[in-house]
């Protein structure tokens, strides 16, 4: 008996829990949702920490095809990441939704969308990788408009438009795959195409895929939902969807389908490092005409998304233990500036940048926070995001790539510059002489232990348990469609 | 062959009502029909011409046989987009109540 499924049922079930007992019982659905959080949290780091090669689950028996799941160091790796900035998020949602009329509906959708985030990273065929995509799709969409404000309304719409359109072509991908090889089981997937080359038919479904993936993902062509579903959403929702679900439902997913079952090859190589430098540069110059911090904020994700996606296509070991541990930093750091701006807009009223001064006197905790979040993504040296961009850049010049690291190292000074612009007088300003409110202990301590992680996240580069794991991430990554195809269990062709 | 070119004539009916109508409700539906197209060509995938469906009885065999899988993978992702669907006209309701109106470039408060 595999405890793989474990991750999936025990979130799911207390959603259905936490939605029985709806009203009645108002503190179960707060109390739950950190317990199911955090030991997800655990669940995974244990999982992760002890990994020896990978697990396996089956379920059905004899032909009938069952659901499968797998957990390789990859998928350890982002399970341990995703549920440690979840169970803080968690946290700070319990302080958050108080001022929602049916916190239970919140806490509910929060548990299915952690539900969906599990079952994407261990899911061992793409159908299922596409079910659970959409279980977080939907219910992210549904977290967006949570506040029933007419933004909310207006950016939950747009982004399930658009969201549904990805949706589609990512399932017509799907459709012609199965059809093409017979099978949607990754393994088999990628003997199937060891076995056959990379064909007409299989470049079509990497168009297709690059395009639904991408918008998950949001790559700069396909960006213009982030801005309107960040910054309309709730504080940690948009903490989640920027830290967790851009990661989880766009780039793992590309990176799994186009390393380990495609298999990487010049063209999607050149196809990554073209969106990557394109989101970096127009993202980062789209942040300097921005005024709402959470805007701001959005843009710098579709920024960093596209340092990833850099990294990802250079594809030297250097470059791809970056792209890994930026996405890591990243996700600390911007879930950490996000859960920060929900606590400026309740202590100030406002998110105008233009409004807000010395934050660091009259509000420590999320103006400290924010200071950590954003030197550590705009890549100031003690902090996590310098050491990731660094391995990036540095990854650019060991491929032959000077170019694209000079992009790199000025869309960096770039970040820095917009970041110092928008929030040096944020954080520094004329204090006001306002008296503040003490941030509680559900707002402190999440923001204290991301700010934390956000600064000594890079710290897995040096030897260790979490290094050995990280290690083991980036050589699922290099080793290819050939280190996924030794876990066939045989297809029909 | 003719019948995978209607599924993609229909697919592209559906992208023109998503980017072209202005209207909530007519998105809408240009999502269901896209949604309809992608699982009719899934389905039509795995049919097999004289063929019939895989339900067999305990001592017979059957030559012909459809292709069960896409049948499923069709079916499931329907429930998926039916929670889509009424996720949208719920969003839509709520809008119309915000902003009066159904028309896209009408609802802007957001500035992009």
């Amino acid at each position: 008996m595999s405890v793989l499924p474990g991750l999936i049922l025990v979130p799911l079930v207390a959603a259905f829990v936490i939605a029985l007992a709806g009203e009645n019982l108002r503190r179960l659905g707060a109390g739950l949702i950190v317990a199911v959080s955090g030991f997800l949290a655990v669940f995974s780091l244990r999982l992760g920490l002890g990994l020896q090669g990978t697990i396996q689950y089956t379920s059905g028996h004899g032909k009938l095809p069952g659901l499968m799941l797998m957990v390789d160091g990859l998928s350890a790796f982002m399970l341990c990441v995703m549920n440690l900035v979840a169970f803080f998020v968690a946290i700070y949602s319990v302080a958050y939704a108080r001022k929602y009329v049916g916190q239970w509906k919140f806490f509910c959708l929060f548990s299915l969308f952690l539900t969906g985030i599990n079952g994407v990273l261990i899911a061992g065929d793409l159908f299922n990788l596409y079910l659970f995509l959409e279980v977080v799709a939907v219910t992210s969409y549904f977290l967006v408009a949570f506040g029933t404000d007419a933004e909310g309304l207006e950016a939950s719409f747009k982004y399930a438009v658009m969201g549904a359109v990805a949706s589609a072509f990512i399932l017509l991908g799907l459709a012609l795959f199965y059809l093409y090889a017979g099978t949607l089981n990754l393994p088999d997937m990628a003997s199937v195409i060891m076995l056959r080359g990379v064909s007409k038919p299989i470049l079509f479904i990497i168009v297709l895929f690059i395009m639904g993936f991408g918008l998950k993902a949001s790559f700069v062509p396909f960006h213009a939902w982030l801005p309107y579903a960040h910054s309309a959403a709730p504080a940690p929702v948009s903490a989640m969807l920027s830290g967790v679900s851009i990661k989880v439902l766009g780039l793992y997913a590309i990176s799994r389908l186009f390393f380990n079952v495609i298999g990487i090859n010049p063209q999607i190589a050149w196809t990554f490092i073209t969106i990557g430098t394109i989101s970096m540069v127009a993202a980062s110059t789209l942040a300097f005409a921005q005024t709402d911090l959470k805007r701001l904020y959005a843009y710098s994700s579709i920024g960093q998304v596209g340092y990833i996606a850099l990294g990802l296509g250079i594809g030297t070991p250097m470059a791809i233990s970056g792209a890994l541990l930026h996405l890591m930093n990243h996700s600390f750091s911007k879930s950490l500036l996000f859960l920060a701006s929900g606590r400026i807009e309740e202590a100030m009223g406002t998110r105008d940048i233009r409004k807000i001064e010395g934050l660091t006197a009259t509000e420590p905790v999320a103006g400290y926070g924010t200071l950590v979040g954003a030197l550590s993504i705009s890549g100031m040296p003690p902090f996590g995001g310098f050491w990731s961009k660094f391995m990036i850049i540095f990854g650019c010049v060991q491929g032959g790539h000077p170019v694209f690291a000079m992009i790199a190292a000025f869309t960096a000074i770039l970040t820095l510059a917009y970041y110092f612009r928008a929030l040096s007088p944020v954080l520094f300003g004329v204090e006001r002489a306002k008296p503040a409110k003490r941030a509680g202990a559900l707002i402190a301590v999440p923001l204290s232990a991301l700010a934390i992680l956000a600064l000594i996240g890079s710290c897995i580069l040096f030897p260790g348990p979490f290094n050995r794991l990280f290690n083991e991430a980036s050589r699922t990554l290099l080793s290819g469609p050939q280190y996924l195809s030794q876990f066939s269990v045989g297809f029909k062709s | 062959m003719l019948t995978y070119f209607l599924c993609l004539v229909l697919f592209c009916v559906g992208l023109y009502a998503v980017l072209r109508k202005r209207n909530i409700i007519k998105i809408i539906i240009g999502i269901g029909i896209i949604e309809y197209a992608v699982n009719l060509f899934f389905v039509l995938g795995g049919y097999r011409i004289g063929s019939r469906s895989p339900i067999e009885a305990v001592d017979q065999v059957i030559l012909n046989k459809v292709d069960p899988m896409p049948q499923a993978f069709a079916s499931v992702s329907i429930v998926v987009g039916l929670a889509l669907t009424v996720l949208l006209v719920t969003v839509g309701i709520r809008i119309y109540e915000k902003y009066g109106t159904f028309d896209i470039t009408r609802i802007n408060k957001l500035k992009g």
